[in-house]
């Protein structure tokens, strides 16, 4: 199953990631912002606009397209697929085109729907914006793609002169359309560089200048807003040979958050996992999955072994969490809310090992939360590392019904063996 | 002041075949002569004009402040007991200085007298280290009036590091944890004569505090700030490969530890043990797992060197591999990797080619971590099918590297495949 799910994703993900180590960014904006963004950086892009509601759908209509027959709508997920998508109540698609008399009966029917995609997951996701555009004719698509590459430390830009939905097949049969073009991040882009990607895109009609300059306009996008990956399939030539953005995608890097307040404002809570909400409110790292066993661990690193030793040992974990070294008690006890929250969770397992964390923090955040919370879930503890003695010995006074473990081993035992208690 | 060089002894250790690489007796006795217990870590002791009179002033009051129990140094029972012990030795070895006539020894030339050396001759410099720190390695704190700077330099200063001084803009001329502090890593540089330096700053200056180091040509810059935005970081990285003279080891790592000798960072020191056993990974708290296990299997450690979790960092696994393949000390090697990225395919490809014949056991985090999210690290994630965990385990099997599917076994591990080799009893 997982290696079907895997298959399914990574077909599903752009070829910028099936061939390149490209970082997916928690930050994910929906296609109407990446549009206005682009926008202001001076990007062609079909002209659009956002509505969360029938009236505003009305107004649209009236201001924005007076004289458009048909016009394309499209529902706004945090995820891809919507054209192959259906939504809970019945429709399917979640991208139509239809004459401008049914934009508001198809909105209608997508506007606070539920639509399930490859990618959404069984659950799918709630549809609370639907962005309009006008529907521009296209004469020629091709796939355009900034990343941060590893191997060559830097800003790459890749460009092929065929773009649209099978590109994946096209990477594979044909890897010489793939155009890379690295740019030194101490010169930028010059002209030749904006040359060389646009000689890869070969548009047939648009002016070849105007290209350039779009080009690089969106690596200016790139740099300015911290963008970790900004891919447009398609990049495409309208009818009045101009070089438009029909369809972009955007991925922002976690890290810059503090120098981009308005960006990460755009942020969509209600895209994402309740869980994961909470957490990232409480300054936690967080990824909710579907397992058991709750874990609490200091270090990414350290979590993810955690995760697999639990399964190694026949237990299913239900997180990822990792409080990180600076953590405070309250934020142990917020931490320990969210895993006594979650349903699934049949047993706690904390496992620490304190370097800059200490023992004592931990142990006081756990006693704390329990004191808040009431605890029915048995909870496995395993603590090492600076002040391990003050915080086992926080513990036994707590007089909690905690079982201790000693190493990595005997707490991922302990934990499923809880399981069934 | 040639008299009192000359009436300190040699380098008599007490605790023989114990090596106690906190305790310098003769650095020592030559600051309790020139002055009465605890002044000399008094603010108001005129520590510019020792400073002039004797270059190593401060290396020697940070070793010494070591010696005497501070309350605010001590974080455990281990560092509390080890002060007491620090105190007895202390007190027999000032009684001894006590005696009516002091003995006046020339120093032997096999004995190496830090102060002498510096000051009478020009010794030869010692040789590089082999997996980049030793305890000759004299290192400055970027960010060190911070809150981790402080802890951590507090940590090192313990441990017996070298800590030489302290980089705070605005703050320089004052003196923190009593290192002097300046206003830039050159001119720490100058004074203090570090070759390397760690960097407790918060992400929005760490990438600027790197460069800094850069410039001012240090040779090793180990970053720990988590956090540090992408495109700062290619910038940084895009000027290291432009040079050769500076190494960045980091972001977003936990540092690296020569056990016994030289710890920058904030790894738990009192895990660790002077062994055979070279360490590299992305992780930190997963290294301590590593370190733990290593040392109670009784092999312990040659280096630890902790790369960190960012997609672009200063230093990889074959850096590391290199200088772990040419060090003798080092017998085995632990390779600690997760998803994301090549590195580890990268570092196998090396290990294939070396056709080294040292045990490597190397353990990959992130089996169950699921697709396209990002598990922590800005590096951790597999997308697009690529970089995940089992085909980092598969190249790594193919290039004879033993991996183990536990991170509870890294170290049991590590010994069985000595003991396969007759390299332990």
């Amino acid at each position: 199953m997982r290696g079907l799910l895997n298959k399914v994703v990574s077909r599903s993900l752009s070829v910028a990631g099936k061939w390149q180590q490209q970082q997916l960014r928690r930050l994910n904006v929906h296609e109407y912002q990446g549009a206005e963004l682009m926008g202001k950086h001076g990007i062609n892009v079909p002209k659009g606009v956002a509505v969360s509601s029938i009236e505003e759908v009305r107004k649209a209509i009236q201001e924005v397209f007076p004289n458009q027959s048909e016009i394309v709508v499209k529902s706004q997920i945090l995820a891809g697929g919507r054209g192959l998508g259906t939504f809970k109540s019945g429709l399917q698609g979640g991208v139509h085109i239809v004459k401008s008399e049914k934009v508001e009966e198809i909105a209608g029917k997508m506007l606070g729907q539920v639509l399930v995609t490859k990618q959404t997951g069984p659950q799918g996701k709630v549809v609370s914006k639907v962005y309009l555009c006008e529907k521009l004719s296209l004469t020629n698509e091709m796939y355009f793609a900034i990343m941060l590459d590893r191997q060559t430390a830097g800003p790459l830009i890749i460009a092929c002169k065929k773009g649209g939905t099978s590109i994946e097949d096209l990477a594979e049969k044909f890897p010489d359309l793939i155009i890379k073009v690295p740019i030194d991040v101490f010169e930028g882009i010059t002209d030749e560089d904006a040359a060389k990607v646009v000689d890869g895109l070969a548009p047939k009609s648009a002016d070849k200048k105007d290209c350039i300059e779009q080009v690089k306009k969106l690596y200016k996008l790139f740099c300015d807003s911290d963008c970790t990956l900004l891919e447009i399939n398609p990049i495409a030539e309208t009818a009045d040979n101009k070089l438009v953005a029909a369809d972009a995608k955007l991925n922002f890097d976690d890290n810059a958050a503090f120098r981009q307040k308005e960006l990460f404002a755009l942020r969509d809570p209600t895209q994402e996992d309740p869980r994961e909400v909470a957490a990232a409110k409480a300054d936690l790292n967080y990824i909710g999955l579907d397992g058991e066993i709750g874990c609490m661990v200091n270090g990414a690193g350290l979590a993810m072994a955690t995760m697999d030793i639990i399964k190694l040992h026949g237990g299913t974990p239900a997180n990822f969490l990792d409080v990180g070294g600076n953590a405070s008690e309250g934020q142990v006890v917020e931490a320990f809310k969210i895993l006594t929250s979650d349903d699934k969770v049949k047993a706690i397992l904390v496992n620490i090992f304190g370097g800059i964390m200490k023992c004592d923090v931990i142990a006081s955040g756990i006693v704390n939360a329990a004191k808040q919370v009431s605890l029915k879930v048995p909870v496995v503890v395993r603590l090492e590392g600076t002040n391990v003695d003050q915080g086992k010995r926080i513990l036994k006074e707590s007089g909690m019904a905690l079982i201790t473990a000693e190493d990595l081993d005997d707490a991922a035992e302990k934990a499923v063996k809880a399981l069934s208690s | 002041l040639s008299a009192p060089l000359a009436g300190c002894q040699g380098r008599a250790n007490p605790h023989n075949g114990q090596s106690n690489p906190k305790v310098r007796n003769d650095d020592f006795h030559f600051l309790r002569l020139i002055t009465p217990q605890k002044t000399f870590l008094s603010p108001i002791f005129p520590y510019h004009l020792a400073k002039r009179l004797i270059p190593n002033y401060f290396a020697l009051r940070s070793r010494a402040a070591v010696l005497l129990p501070r309350q605010a140094l001590i974080v455990n029972k281990r560092s509390a007991q080890m002060a007491r012990q620090a105190t007895r030795l202390v007190a027999s070895l000032s009684s001894k200085l006590r005696s009516p006539s002091p003995r006046i020894t020339p120093p032997s030339s096999s004995s190496s007298h830090s102060l002498s050396q510096s000051r009478s001759f020009a010794a030869a410099p010692p040789p590089p280290p082999a997996v980049f720190v030793d305890k000759n390695t004299r290192i400055i704190c970027q960010g060190i009036t911070g809150k981790n700077g402080t802890f951590h330099t507090e940590q090192a200063i313990e441990y017996g590091t070298k800590m030489v001084g302290g980089v705070t803009p605005k703050k320089g001329g004052t003196e923190h944890l009593g290192l002097p502090v300046f206003n830039s890593v050159a001119e720490a540089k100058a004074e203090t004569k570090a070759n390397a330096s760690v960097i407790y700053v918060p992400p929005p200056f760490a990438a600027a505090a790197i460069m800094e180091a850069m410039e001012a040509e240090l040779d090793l810059v180990v970053c720990i700030t988590e956090g540090i935005p992408q495109h700062d970081m290619v910038r940084v990285k895009a000027a290291l490969q432009r040079q050769s003279k500076t190494r960045l080891i980091g972001p977003n790592c936990p540092g690296i530890i020569k056990p016994g000798e030289c710890k920058i960072g904030i790894m738990p020191g009192y895990i660790h043990k002077p062994g055979r056993i070279g360490i590299v990974s992305r992780s930190g708290t997963l290294t301590y797992e590593a370190v733990f296990q290593t040392t109670a299997v009784g092999l312990g450690q040659s280096t630890c060197v902790g790369i960190g979790g960012d997609p672009f960092n200063g230093t990889n696994f074959v850096d590391c591999m290199e200088k772990f393949l040419a060090d003798p000390q080092t017998e085995g090697i632990v390779l600690i990797g997760e998803i994301g990225g090549t590195a580890e395919e990268e570092a196998a490809a090396l290990i294939k080619a070396s056709k080294t014949e040292k045990p490597i056991v190397a353990f990959i985090a992130g089996l169950t971590a699921p697709p396209g999210r990002r598990m922590g690290h800005a590096g951790a994630i597999v997308s697009g099918g690529k970089g995940t965990a089992q085909d980092k385990i598969k190249t790594l099997k193919e290039a004879g590297v033993t991996v183990v599917e536990s991170p509870a076994k890294i170290g049991t591990a590590m010994f069985n495949v000595f003991k396969e080799r007759g390299l332990v009893n």
